[in-house]
């Protein structure tokens, strides 16, 4: 043993060394953030997949040139804007410190590279590229977006929330055709993703970026600066609820994303940890049908299902009977967005069998079975199928509900085929309110036949409004062109809204400081000792 | 016996061919074009076209079958549809967990199981042999999953004497390795105890009425000395053989333990391949878990020769 | 196992099966069930699995409501006059879909057995007779035995659609290869034996003989086999349900009963606890009057397992 002089000496040296040795890599971290998302990581392109954990990806390791704060306006994030008096040309300054994690700058070469990508698959970005006439590199740090007419989309589609935001990516990531997917992990955002760490559909683990340089004005929604607390933090997945919360409760990890309503009252009254609802990240369900196929090329067999089905049973068997987590709204754009409405509430929130049974005897339905997809292996899902299939029975539909996985609900929804051919009738999902409350972007209104969502609604008049919304810069015609596409989304059954529920972030009480935005984000949250 | 290790050994390969067949057609003849789970949503007819066409699907099964079992005997195992890693790389990352979990699986429950059947042999008929043999028909036939769920109630939630869920390699520690083990072994040695104890018991049965016990007893050997040097030394090949051939058990029974305590091993992988159609995933899995049961048992048959000295080659 | 024979042999090779003179001569079927229940537990098991069958088949009759009808509204109850064992997470009623549960359970079992005995059965027959069959699908079935059936089971329910029968021909696999082993050995073993060279030298055709005097010798092993099969593929279906790749959830299945009810065990635990228990006492029912049938038919595989 050495003199006790020299002892703390030797300490010292030893926790230095300890420190560099394990400086760069995953820090031994003093303070690490463990969170059971919503759904595993098992895919590392925030573009290409509409699946909301990877949007959440996306906002550990990339960044936004926009974003919006609580109110929703855009701000600036990693650019600033001007605007050119005629309303058409959009000038784009990127600001400074901006790096990538490998150390090189992120570059106006890499904003442009990154939104041609996200506008070819967006339905924002789509819109956005239509009335692009040229958008071109300036020099290191500036782009401009010219477009054909004057319109106010730039800032909507560029500071695009939820659904796909437009991350930037380096360039030489960004060139990657939308057919194959990215499976680099460098961003510029306020988290590194460490790579040995990743286990695809287990865990992910996400270190503090110490190069990221946070905007000066205090976080607000997504906008202001993304100060970064925390040194890690772990995605871990768990398959089964049941054992999520038993590690909640054995402290073993920080952070549930959306724990089950039902599991609510085991932790509700414990003040270890605290529950909170997160309002833009609640949820709209939504009834879809294929109109391709009989028979729901015929109108009338689309206003009976809207008739049939009713909001309440859905919303029961998802967050508890008659519980406050869950709303009906008649809106198809959300009740608490600025298209809010409430055409023909009466007819989607309750249901009508005796009215869609009448419509069924004039048609003269045959009895073919309306193939439905259930999903049963998410929580918000699984309770989807059962109801809408009792409801259309008792409306005297013949319903074969075929139960699957989710994946397989994605790629069968993609089939045009008939019913024995792979095809479908039916489906059902959840949307976020704000991709929910968009109407350029939400997938459930774009009825261009072809180029729509899954179920390929045609109506004209509705992709002309979308397009006139786009280019209208008057709020008050905004809200006046968004009702009438609500009116001719119902009157055409393009969707039957379902009811809005919210989920239930749970957290270990010592963290504090989430943000209330569109996502949940890391940046911002504290954890005490 | 070289001879004959030998031809052992080389009947394992047309085994391991035809479980390759197997797994190939099952997936290959199911409905669903691998080319669309690649391409994602937003693939192109001539993309998807090009994509078939890289990945051979164009060409006549039998071929195909022969470019894949070229493959894997190359080392190649192809890349996961779903995550774009390779399926090698995937499958070692998970194979450390499921190692974990069946080893200490397989100790305890022998180490349990052993001890449970010579008593109940050396009670046959009393009240103690019938303990023990109900209770392992009842191991058999109580799920997994719910002795599972009633020991996380009991030893975890309760008790607090072990966590709820997780796994942590060896290198982060002996205890925290070992004390997450302790609940998904136990759940998972149920009826693998039950199994061993009663081919324990019933082999003792029989050893303990052949002529050479008899003299043995009637020498003066006590009755332990008789269990314990005659009966279960005799006893060993049939239950080194159960415990080759329940293999497949343990197998379907980590699938489900896995899931309960959230160990990221092999069971897990394939669970979440089959729910993705993540064909590439699932074939090599199957086909890993398949060889290791081959060659369990090909190790079983070699040790018959060891253990008793009856067989002779 | 070389053979094994069956009460009705023309000449029972009766070599080193001492129990097999008291079962056989008196023959039949009545012997045997009274031989099965002579004692306690196999009673009880009897009693048990009687009265399990008794609710399957009386299931409308026994008070019980729509086990498919949902009603969100009344979800999560717990017993009382109305719902006798409570409501699930979709308002249905749990006793309504235990007792329709048996149902499922038992024909899954049933169904499992009926199709891998049929398959193993013609496997096995072929095998043990053609010795260009034998080479060919042996080796097939050696390839099936290796790969672990829980996950064959789970590959073939999520390739090709989750429905009941698909749920039954992806339990049913795994278990032909054993069977059709069995009755190849059993074969092989008869083929040589002199009355069976004798008929063939009298010119017997070749189903005749299978049909007359080699099948009868796989009677006994194929009922013992078959309560194992029976057992097992009711615990297959808990678990495929369990994983998610089961009988489709809204059927009222045991299995799919404890899918649903995993998200609220440490809420209602009854919910997994009550179908569990079904589960259990039926498998370990039919175990034990497996065992028992095994210890008077097959004392030979008795020492085996």
């Amino acid at each position: 043993m050495p003199p006790k002089s020299i002892r703390p000496g030797i300490f010292k040296t030893a926790l230095l060394s300890l420190c560099l040795s394990t400086a760069g890599l995953a820090v031994q971290a003093e303070t690490t953030v463990t969170a059971v998302m919503h759904a595993p990581l098992r895919a590392v392109d925030p573009v290409i997949s509409t699946a909301y954990i990877l949007r959440n990806y996306g906002y550990m390791v990339y960044d936004t040139l926009l974003a919006r704060d609580s109110k929703g306006q855009p701000q600036p994030q990693m650019a600033s804007w001007t605007v050119s008096d005629d309303n058409t040309t959009y000038t784009f300054t990127l600001r400074d410190g901006l790096k990538f994690h490998d150390g090189a700058p992120v570059t106006a070469e890499d904003a442009v590279a990154s939104l041609k990508r996200w506008s070819q698959v967006d339905k924002t970005g789509q819109v956005m590229a239509s009335l692009l006439s040229d958008m071109s590199v300036v020099d290191e740090k500036t782009f401009t977006m010219t477009f054909s007419e004057p319109t106010g989309i730039a800032l909507i589609a560029l500071s695009k929330p939820s659904g796909l935001a437009p991350f930037i990516l380096p360039k030489a990531a960004a060139e990657t055709p939308i057919s194959e997917p990215i499976t680099s992990t460098i961003g510029s955002g306020p988290f590194k993703f460490v790579e040995a760490e990743y286990q695809p559909g287990v865990g992910a683990t996400f270190i503090k970026n110490e190069d990221y340089v946070p905007r000066d004005e205090p976080a607000d929604g997504l906008a202001g600066g993304k100060v970064v607390k925390i040194d890690k933090v772990v995605w871990t997945t768990m398959p089964d609820s049941m054992t999520a919360v038993s590690a909640l409760l054995a402290g073993e990890i920080d952070f549930y994303e959306q724990i089950p309503h039902d599991l609510l009252p085991l932790v509700e009254g414990n003040p270890d940890f605290t529950a909170d609802v997160y309002r833009k990240q609640g949820s709209q369900n939504l009834a879809r049908m294929n109109h391709t196929l009989p028979p729901f090329d015929n109108p009338k067999m689309r206003e009976a299902v809207l008739l049939a089905l009713g909001q309440q049973p859905m919303l029961d068997a998802q967050v508890g009977a008659a519980s406050d987590y869950g709303t009906i709204c008649a809106a198809v754009f959300g009740c608490d967005s600025l298209y809010a409405s409430d055409y023909r509430a009466e007819d989607i929130i309750q249901p009508h069998p005796a009215e869609a049974k009448a419509i069924l005897d004039e048609v003269g339905y045959d009895g073919t079975p309306i193939m439905l997809m259930h999903a049963t292996d998410l929580n918000n899902l699984a309770p989807q199928g059962p109801v809408i299939a009792q409801q259309l029975r008792d409306a005297g539909f013949n319903v074969d509900m075929v139960s699957m996985d989710w994946a397989s609900v994605v790629a069968r929804r993609a089939s045009k085929a008939a019913v024995a051919d792979g095809g479908w009738n039916m489906f059902s999902t959840t949307n976020v309110l704000p991709d929910v409350g968009d109407p350029i972007g939400f997938i459930g209104v774009a009825a261009g036949g072809e180029s729509a969502w899954f179920g390929w609604p045609n109506v004209p008049e509705i992709e002309a409004l979308r397009g006139k919304l786009a280019r209208s810069s008057d709020p008050a015609e905004q809200k006046q062109i968004g009702q009438e596409i609500d009116k001719l989304v119902i009157d055409n059954g393009v969707m039957v809204p379902m009811g809005e529920f919210y989920n239930v972030t749970v957290k270990s009480a010592k963290l504090t400081g989430q943000l209330d935005a569109e996502a949940p984000v890391f940046w911002n949250i504290e954890k005490a000792e | 016996m070289l001879g004959f290790v030998v031809k052992r050994v080389l009947s394992a390969v047309p085994v391991l061919f035809m479980v390759a067949i197997i797994v190939f057609m099952v997936l290959r003849l199911s409905p669903g074009d691998p080319a669309v789970m690649i391409g994602g949503p937003n693939a192109t007819p001539d993309q998807l076209a090009a994509l078939r066409e890289s990945m051979g699907l164009n060409k006549p099964l039998l071929e195909q079958l022969f470019i894949w079992l070229g493959a894997i005997a190359q080392g190649d195992f192809g890349v996961s549809l779903v995550s774009g890693k390779p399926v090698a790389a995937l499958v070692m990352d998970r194979f450390g967990p499921t190692l974990a979990l069946s080893l200490s699986t397989v100790v305890l429950a022998v180490a349990v199981a052993i001890p449970l059947g010579v008593i109940a042999a050396w009670q046959q008929g009393k009240w103690l042999d019938r303990l023990v043999m109900t209770g392992s028909v009842l191991g058999f036939s109580v799920p997994v999953f719910i002795i599972g769920y009633v020991l996380i109630l009991i030893f975890a939630r309760t008790l607090g004497w072990f966590p709820v869920q997780g796994y942590k390699p060896l290198s982060a520690g002996f205890h925290d390795f070992a004390i997450r083990l302790v609940l998904p072994s136990v759940t998972l040695s149920f009826p693998y105890i039950a199994l061993i104890a009663r081919i324990v018991r019933t082999n003792v049965i029989e050893v303990m009425n052949e002529d050479y016990i008899r003299t043995a007893r009637a020498k003066g050997m006590t009755e332990g000395g008789v269990l314990m040097h005659h009966a279960l030394g005799n006893a060993a090949v049939p239950i080194v053989t159960i415990i080759g051939v329940s293999i497949a058990m343990l197998i379907g029974g980590v699938v489900v333990t896995e899931s309960v305590f959230n160990i990221p091993g092999l069971g897990r992988l394939v669970l979440e391949a089959v729910l993705a159609r993540d064909y590439t995933v699932i074939q090599t899995v199957i086909l890993l878990f398949s060889t290791i049961y081959v060659f369990i048992n090909l190790g079983v048959d070699l040790l018959y020769g060891l253990l008793d000295p009856r067989i002779r080659y | 196992m070389t053979q094994t024979p069956a009460p009705d042999t023309p000449i029972p090779p009766a070599r080193d099966l001492p129990e097999m003179d008291s079962a056989a001569p008196d023959g039949g079927f009545g012997a045997l069930v009274r031989g099965v229940l002579s004692s306690w537990p196999s009673r009880i098991s009897a009693l048990v699995l009687g009265a399990i069958i008794l609710m399957a088949v009386l299931a409308p009759f026994l008070g019980t409501t729509d086990p498919v009808a949902i009603n969100p509204a009344l979800r999560l109850q717990g017993s009382g006059p109305e719902h006798w064992l409570g409501t699930d997470s979709f308002g249905r009623d749990v006793y309504s879909r235990i007792v329709y549960g048996a149902r499922i359970s038992l024909a899954v079992g049933a169904g499992t057995v009926l199709v891998s005995l049929l398959f193993g059965v013609f496997f096995g027959v072929i095998t043990g007779y053609f010795k260009w069959a034998d080479i060919i699908v042996m080796r097939f079935m050696d390839g099936l035995m290796a790969i672990p059936g829980i996950l064959l089971a789970i590959a073939l329910v999520a390739i090709s659609g989750a429905t009941l029968t698909t749920v039954l021909i992806a339990i049913s696999v795994p278990e032909i290869p054993r069977i059709a082993r069995m009755v190849r050995s059993v074969i092989l073993g008869v083929k040589n034996e002199p009355y069976v060279e004798a008929a063939s030298v009298l010119g017997t055709g070749v189903w005749k003989m299978v049909w007359r005097h080699m099948l009868p010798n796989t009677v006994a092993p194929l009922l013992v086999q078959g309560t194992y099969i029976f057992a097992s593929a009711i615990m297959t279906e808990s678990i495929l349900s369990f994983l998610g790749a089961g009988i489709p959830p809204e059927t009222p299945s045991w299995g799919n009963m404890m899918a649903d009810g995993r998200t609220f065990f440490l809420l209602k635990p009854e919910l997994i606890l009550y179908p569990g228990a079904m589960v259990s006492l039926t498998v370990l029912s039919v175990n034990m009057l497996g065992d028992v049938l095994r210890d008077r038919l097959d004392p030979r595989m008795a020492k085996r397992l």
